[in-house]
């Protein structure tokens, strides 16, 4: 009797999704998907290695050994060197830095947006949800770079221009996630047993709908951060983004396509940094949608 | 007559979209400090005529009368006039149009036949070698970035092997081929992977079974049956494409030095050129949108279900 009561609970729990906890989820995950638990490694370890860039490297990333110039690769300079002799990997490894800085900081303050906006449209309905989704789908009806790009025109180039443009670009399809799935929350029982008691529409969205949305959001995040890298490299190269003497990976490809054919390695190097860590993104970002939203849908 | 109904219904839908995306740009290109004024004129710079200029050119109005004679001019395909090369911008934009039109064309093109090729057959082999390898180049083409794609091709094919044209469109056809393939094989990634995921869906569905029942082989049951419906997603995603080719384009044609509006772009942002580079964004939106629109009438004329729920 007990252990029936036991496997019907469990039935109903797994139709709730809610038979595991976040952690359980992943940790299923990197059982069951090898490829998103080594992209993930990788991208720890280009992390550790951007921070730790100075200890890792001799060379200097500013200055330049002009007698080395335009160096192929070689044990000394395993990348070779650039136009004005500073090593390509030195140069890649500072460049991580601003490169994965503009991968999560816009996609995280795009998240903000989009939850806050989106929820509040879902939730409150009627004319504020009306007006706040018109304006989504404004946002939305541009082609992203050329958007990004007038943006960018608007408050010049730099990181912290990046970070507000891509972030600018990016809330509206968060907020069509969050609206949707705040919106069926919203007729759910336990929303409706919190109202009954009292609890103030504030709560009910921190404490109750925000946490249920928090498995789309991760695969969100996950999967935002590699067109956010594409979409600043594409800034970068084409000279309205990152600026000298600030280096991103899109800036060094930039400066590398004037010497495309005698030395290929300055805008390969970075390009293929950029591919890499892209791939690994969707590759983890894939692997946690199948664990932890397997409704979420990719085109 | 409800599908008529149903298609002025979305393209009135939209209307508010459309006003939207032009007061957004509109908007952006005017909270710039500096003054547009002596960007145009350069040294002939005095306090005089700058105020007559600013009052010839409207600029000296509240912004919203600005917008509504903004506005007015689109109407009447009247797009003011480009700061740097002092023509109106819809002659440029006509100028540089057909060729963004035709690099668009060819990668979509590249886009839509080898994205649906590689999803059939990657769906119809689920699981074998040819499925791993076509998934692997497709999820390639969506992560490598378009410069990477165009400039590799641009070193190896045009610079060693020398078989395409460096850059620019003086040879026709062959200009087009490495620009279109370094474009479309990114949107080819999201095509393939869509085509494979719904066909292996609608593969499932009891009239494929009833079909192979009845003595269809696998190729005609996928071919007469389950494809037509496994690309009503598809083409709305065909259509999204849309735009990110656009987008794309301002890379490739930069790359390639093609004259199309990418660069028209690019140039008037190194101008500080507001009016063309308004006139260039705008115009590129609109064409999304009606891309978009036209996606819209095409998957409510394919799927029954929702021409009826429209």
């Amino acid at each position: 009797m007990k252990k029936e009561a036991q496997i019907l609970s469990e039935a109903l729990a797994s139709q709730l999704g809610e038979s595991e906890t976040l952690w359980a989820q992943l940790r299923r995950m990197a059982k069951q998907n090898k490829l998103a638990v080594a992209s993930a490694v990788l991208l720890i370890l280009l992390l550790l290695a951007a921070v730790f860039a100075p200890v890792l490297t001799p060379y200097d990333a500013v200055t330049g050994d002009t007698a080395n110039r335009l160096q192929s690769p070689s044990a000394a300079h395993w990348l070779g060197t650039d136009e004005m002799g500073r090593d390509v990997l030195t140069r890649l490894l500072y460049g991580a830095r601003i490169s994965l800085a503009v991968g999560v900081i816009p996609t995280l303050v795009s998240l903000a947006l989009g939850v806050a906006l989106g929820m509040t449209a879902g939730f409150l309905g009627g004319k504020i949800d009306y007006i706040i989704m018109r304006f989504a789908d404004v946002m939305l009806a541009f082609p992203s770079l050329l958007l990004a790009m007038v943006i960018m025109y608007t408050l010049g180039g730099g990181v912290v221009n990046i970070f507000l443009a891509l972030a600018l670009v990016g809330w509206a399809s968060v907020a069509r996630v969050v609206r949707s799935e705040t919106i069926s929350l919203k007729e759910s029982e336990y929303v409706e047993a919190a109202r009954s008691m009292g609890v103030s529409s504030w709560n009910i969205m921190l404490r109750h709908i925000l946490p249920n949305c928090l498995p789309s959001l991760i695969v969100l995040f996950t999967l935002n951060i590699p067109s956010a890298i594409l979409s600043e490299s594409s800034l970068s190269f084409l000279g309205i983004g990152v600026q000298l003497p600030n280096s991103s990976w899109g800036l060094m490809v930039n400066m590398g396509r004037q010497f495309l054919y005698d030395a290929p390695w300055i805008s390969l190097a970075p390009s293929v940094a950029i591919m890499l860590v892209v791939l690994s993104c969707n590759f983890l970002g894939d692997g946690l949608r199948d664990v932890l939203d397997p409704h979420l849908k990719r085109g | 007559m409800s599908t008529l109904k149903s298609i002025g219904k979305r393209i009135l839908g939209s209307l508010p979209v459309l006003v939207g995306v032009i007061l957004v740009i509109f908007l952006m290109l005017r909270i710039l400090p500096g003054n547009a004024i002596v960007t145009m004129m350069g040294e002939h710079v005095n306090e005089a005529n700058i105020a007559r200029m600013t009052a010839e050119l409207g600029l000296d109005q509240p912004w919203y009368v600005q917008f509504w004679v903004y506005l007015k001019g689109l109407f009447t395909g009247d797009m003011g006039t480009s700061l740097k090369y002092h023509k109106p911008v819809s002659d440029l934009i006509a100028t540089y149009f057909p060729t963004t039109v035709r690099l668009a064309a060819y990668a979509a093109v590249v886009a839509w036949v080898v994205g649906i090729f590689c999803g059939v057959i990657s769906a119809v082999r689920k699981d074998k070698l040819v499925d791993r390898l076509f998934m692997g180049f497709s999820l390639l083409g969506v992560s490598v970035p378009v410069f990477m794609t165009a400039m590799v091709l641009q070193y190896f094919f045009a610079y060693q092997l020398k078989w395409f044209p460096l850059q620019g469109t003086t040879q026709g056809f062959l200009s087009y081929v490495l620009p279109a393939i370094a474009l479309g094989w990114n949107s080819a990634g999201s095509v393939a992977r869509l085509t494979r995921s719904t066909l292996l869906e609608v593969m499932q569905s009891d009239y494929i079974d009833t079909a192979r029942a009845k003595g269809r082989g696998v190729a005609g049951s996928v071919l007469f049956h389950a494809l037509r419906n496994a690309m009503i997603p598809v083409i709305t995603v065909m259509a999204m494409q849309i735009s990110s080719l656009l987008s794309g384009a301002v890379i490739t044609e930069t790359i390639f030095s093609l004259p199309g509006i990418g660069r028209l772009c690019i140039d008037a942002i190194s101008g500080r050129d507001v009016p063309l580079l308004q006139g260039s964004v705008i115009f590129t939106t609109l064409l999304v949108i009606g891309g978009n629109l036209v996606a819209d009438c095409l998957y409510a004329a394919l799927d029954p279900r929702i021409r009826k729920e429209a």
